[in-house]
């Protein structure tokens, strides 16, 4: 243990904790900018510096190990002026149009603004002497460098978390900026729109593209039919822009809210979460079926789920010669979105060109897959807009909706019904734990050995799961399966995907079915959910999760009964011929660079 | 204090044996190569003047199989040009210096960062290595040189982010702790020396420490070379025994109009006229990587500045915001004193942002700024203003 002093207070920590983490245990405030949880330390903004006895220079807190002896002093003369200087200077690089700024109310700079850089200006407007264009060619967010204070958090987040390197750091001194490659336009680089950069911006130089206003014009408009789906992990996390805490529920509430928002259908993308464990499922066992059966040379396993959207674009870019090992299944919200100007629209008796198609999402990829060219099989665009979290909670905002004290309510019919088994796809391991309820049972007709329908071995936030179930009891179907070892592989964060996929190149991956999610945590961690979020928020979210998961009544998709009900009336069987209009997509190989 | 006046001396540049010497060192033991560095009194020739015997002393202790020496010659101080000569004339004492430190500190790689501007001189550097790395051979040692060639970055000169750009990243500081001593150049324990340094080591085995230390003063022994440049009838290279005021350079140097010397480059410090006979060149009065750059009175000191605020604005990684945004404040700044367009009276505010950067930068460009800016600011103040 090393013992140091942090304002006079002693304090005994293991080595190489940071000043700043022992200056936490003390209670002690240091403010950050550049730190973040979740990445490595950068020690470049350098807000937090702090005093220490004898030292010529002062030290950044985040960056300085703690060492015997220590004495540190955190709010010095010195100090305050460094940081106020430090805040300062930001501010004068800064474009601080904050009344008019998404994210006013909801800056990390602004927030130190308020505390360290209140009344005259010190510095110099910089702004002027540089050419600043507002990137806008992602459908899913914008890059606006003249508010980019230049903390790299998201070139961290790119290379660390996603593997990616779609941002980067360009150039040197006044003109060093946050770049694409060749300085190309956000949509036409390897990016796959997962908005975790987003997520961890403290200012408003990249936030998601927001479709709040065509999404209010479409609900004041009344010859519009607006349908709207919530995905299983904005549920449990839309709370937290409300003012409840992490890992707090509020579905009901937030039913009610968007019936009091104007929307005409409350639809739960979990319906479509169900449809896909169908669907995915058979493909599953129908691609085992042809490969140990049949002999089929074109097929290979893995096979990959195909719900999450930055993923899809990950593997387009970056392993394009494996795209027929991924599910044709489309992610929940598209199948939703073919759905409900399809089979919702007879069912209403709407006029499908009259649907307005929104769908909530804690994603910002979500946004650029309903603009994918291959989404609209409904003859329509399938889904018209996409909101995340975030802009959710905005809304709910605007509208002056007192949130905290709505009454809960319960989804409308047809395509709102859903089970536990859908509600977990919010998580990392949720697919892979859902498709094994409902595969395993399909082939032995009885449940997954595993107590209280709970898969544990899939659970949880280690970067690479994986799991293997031995199949026995086969009914007469699928008695080829019998004794069978299926290998099951989970990765969340695009780096652990490479890291499965970089076995899979290499011809040694082990595994039947992979289950990927682009960011960390799956769905509940997605760049369109609250800001911040951090590892013990992530823990917090998953724990609300597989908690709606314990309390509902049907908890396998192939019970829930609108599933039933839509094969019976509309699509056949899974992977018919009418699903595979609607549901089933195709993949695209892009450029890797 | 010491005053030794203006004493040139020859021991850079002077011709050795060096099969002579490298045979003695391969019979030394670490400890005593290191003993007679320390007994010499050296400190680090790049400027900031770190005691040499120290680090190799630090690196030795480090417990690793893999260890690096590095000669940075990435010479980019404005002013400076010592390093390129100690090149083109006696390369093989700088190889020499890199394998009597590789020796000292259990190192068997070294790798010298060359300034990109120098490229040309690779090839002649490259059969001179080719023909030592066979000397030494012959006498036993197992010691590999490479190149590495930086491409025009100012800030690769410093020590971590010279590591960062060998790695092939960007030529980003490193946090630090930890050191290169623990952890430097692939993250292995590492000696970085300038070129000047490792050739004076190299010397002072040779003719032991003794010798060496009788030259200079008690904070900065030995000799230095000093690269001469400006306003000055003798511009060039010269190698002076170290302690000699600034009057006493001026006096050689001068061409008897001389208003003012920047001693150490753009992050060196302003000494004007009536400072020259107060001010001691060395650790004790003004340190130096060399660049002595003398001016007279028909420079306009505003121009001086503007000239390497304009550089630091420019060569700042960007990476820490004190050195990245407060370089273009600095610069503006005067810009706006000069036109009329804030009050002289922001001068005082730029002063303390300079301090500011002083003790906030993440590294010792950040930190050095303030250096030039404080002294022709306060000394020359009406020529920024007027």
């Amino acid at each position: 243990m090393i013992s140091l002093s942090i304002n006079h207070q002693k304090i005994s920590v293991q080595p190489g904790t940071t000043v700043l983490d022992a200056a936490r245990k003390l209670k002690i405030n240091i403010p950050t900018l550049c730190n973040h949880p979740d990445l490595c330390v950068a020690g470049n903004c350098r807000v937090c510096v702090v005093e220490q006895t004898g030292a010529r220079t002062l030290i950044a807190a985040c960056a300085m190990p703690v060492a015997e002896g220590m004495d540190i002093h955190t709010n010095t003369l010195k100090v305050r002026n460094a940081r106020k200087h430090i805040v300062e200077l930001l501010l004068s690089e800064h474009r601080s149009d904050c009344t008019k700024c998404y994210k006013n109310q909801k800056c990390e700079l602004q927030a130190l603004a308020n505390e360290f850089a209140f009344g005259d200006t010190i510095f110099l407007d910089l702004i002027e002497d540089h050419q600043y264009t507002i990137d806008r060619s992602s459908p899913s967010f914008m890059k606006d460098d003249s508010k980019c204070i230049h903390c790299q958090r998201c070139v961290r987040t790119c290379t660390e978390l996603q593997y990616i390197s779609a941002i980067a750091v360009a150039n040197k001194g006044a003109h060093q900026k946050i770049s694409s490659f060749h300085d190309r336009p956000m949509s036409h680089v390897v990016c796959t729109n997962c908005g975790q950069c987003v997520n961890r911006c403290p200012t408003g130089a990249l936030v998601e593209k927001t479709y709040i206003d065509q999404v209010w014009d479409a609900i004041y408009d009344k010859e519009k039919h607006v349908v709207v789906q919530t995905a299983p992990a904005v549920r449990v996390a839309l709370g937290e822009d409300l003012g409840y805490n992490p890992g707090e529920r509020v579905t009901g509430k937030m039913v009610t809210a968007l019936r009091q928002l104007g929307f005409d259908s409350i639809l739960d993308t979990d319906f479509t979460a169900d449809l896909t464990i169908m669907e995915e499922g058979t493909e599953l066992l129908t691609r085992l079926k042809k490969i140990l059966v049949d002999g089929d040379k074109k097929l290979s396993l893995p096979m990959f789920t195909s719900c999450s959207p930055g993923w899809i674009k990950f593997i387009e870019h970056k392993y394009p010669e494996f795209l027929s090992n991924l599910s044709t299944c489309k992610s929940p919200q598209q199948m939703f979105g073919a759905l409900a100007k399809t089979f919702y629209a007879s069912k209403m008796k709407l006029d499908p060109s009259k649907i307005v198609s929104v769908s909530i999402m804690p994603c910002t990829a979500k946004k650029y897959e309903a603009d994918r060219p291959e989404m609209r099989s409904s003859g329509y665009k399938d889904i018209d807009f996409v909101l995340t979290t975030r802009e959710l909670a905005v809304m709910i905002k605007q509208a002056g909706i007192d949130f905290r004290n709505l009454e809960s309510s319960h989804y409308d019919s047809i395509m709102g019904d859903s089970t536990g088994a859908a509600v977990i796809f919010g998580a990392t391991g949720g697919v892979m734990e859902a498709a094994l309820r409902t595969a395993y049972e399909i082939v032995t007709g009885r449940e997954v050995p595993f107590a209280n329908l709970n898969i544990t071995p899939v659970r949880g936030m280690e970067g690479v799961k994986e799991a293997t179930i031995k199949i026995e009891g086969c009914t007469n179907d699928w008695k080829f399966l019998e004794g069978v070892e299926l290998k099951v592989a989970i990765a969340h964060g695009l780096v652990n995907a490479n890291k499965i996929m970089r076995q899979v190149r290499k011809g040694k991956s082990p595994y039947h079915f992979v289950e990927i999610m682009a960011c960390p945590g799956g769905c509940i961690g997605g760049g369109g959910q609250p800001i911040p979020t951090s590892m013990e928020i992530r823990k917090n979210r998953m724990k609300a999760i597989y908690s709606e998961d314990e309390h509902m009544v049907l908890r396998k998709s192939h019970e829930n009964p609108d599933v039933i009900a839509i094969y019976k009336e509309f699509l056949g069987n899974p992977n018919s011929h009418a699903s595979h209009e609607l549901l089933h997509t195709h993949y695209v190989e892009r450029e890797s660079y | 204090m010491e005053k030794r006046g203006l004493n040139k001396v020859d021991l850079i540049f002077e011709k050795i044996d060096a099969k002579e010497v490298l045979t003695k060192v391969f019979k030394m033991s670490p400890e005593k190569i290191i003993q007679q560095v320390l007994d010499s009194g050296l400190k680090g020739r790049g400027g900031a003047g770190f005691p040499t015997g120290l680090k190799w002393k630090y690196t030795a202790a480090v417990k690793e199989s893999e260890k690096y020496i590095v000669c940075n010659a990435d010479e980019g101080e404005p002013g400076t040009f010592k390093d390129r000569e100690i090149l083109d004339k006696v390369a093989y004492k700088v190889y020499g210096g890199m394998v009597i430190a590789g020796k000292a500190i259990g190192a068997k790689k070294g790798i010298v960062y060359l300034r990109g501007e120098y490229r040309f001189m690779l090839p002649q550097l490259m059969i001179e290595l080719e023909s030592f790395h066979k000397l030494i051979k012959q006498i036993g040692f197992e010691f590999k040189i490479n190149y590495c060639l930086g491409s025009g970055a100012y800030i690769c000169g410093e020590e971590s982010a010279l590591f960062e750009s060998v790695e092939g990243g960007r030529g980003e500081p490193r946090n630090k702790p930890p050191y290169p001593t623990t952890s430097g150049v692939f993250n292995k324990p590492t000696a970085i020396n300038n070129v000047e340094t490792l050739v004076t080591a190299m010397m002072i085995i040779t003719h032991g420490p003794e010798s060496y230390s009788h030259l200079g003063t008690k904070d900065s022994r030995g000799s230095k070379v000093f690269s001469v440049s400006g306003d000055t009838p003798t511009p060039g290279i010269f190698e002076l025994e170290l302690g000699m005021s600034v009057q006493e350079f001026v006096n050689e140097f001068g061409d008897g109009d001389t208003k003012a010397v920047q001693v150490g480059g753009a992050s060196g410090f302003c000494v004007p006229r009536k400072k020259f006979g107060s001010t001691i060149i060395g650790f004790e009065g003004v340190p130096t990587g060399g660049s002595m750059k003398l001016f007279n009175s028909s420079r306009s000191m505003y121009n001086v500045l503007h000239n390497y605020l304009d550089f630091f604005a420019e060569e700042s990684c960007g990476q820490c915001t004190p050195c990245r945004v407060g370089c273009q404040q600095l610069l503006k700044g005067v810009q706006k004193v000069k036109k009329g367009e804030v009050k002289t009276t922001y001068l005082n505010e730029l002063i303390k942002l300079a301090d500011t950067m002083k003790v906030a930068s993440k590294c010792g460009l950040g930190q050095s700024v303030g250096n030039a800016f404080r002294t022709i600011v306060e000394n020359f103040r009406e020529e920024i203003i007027y």
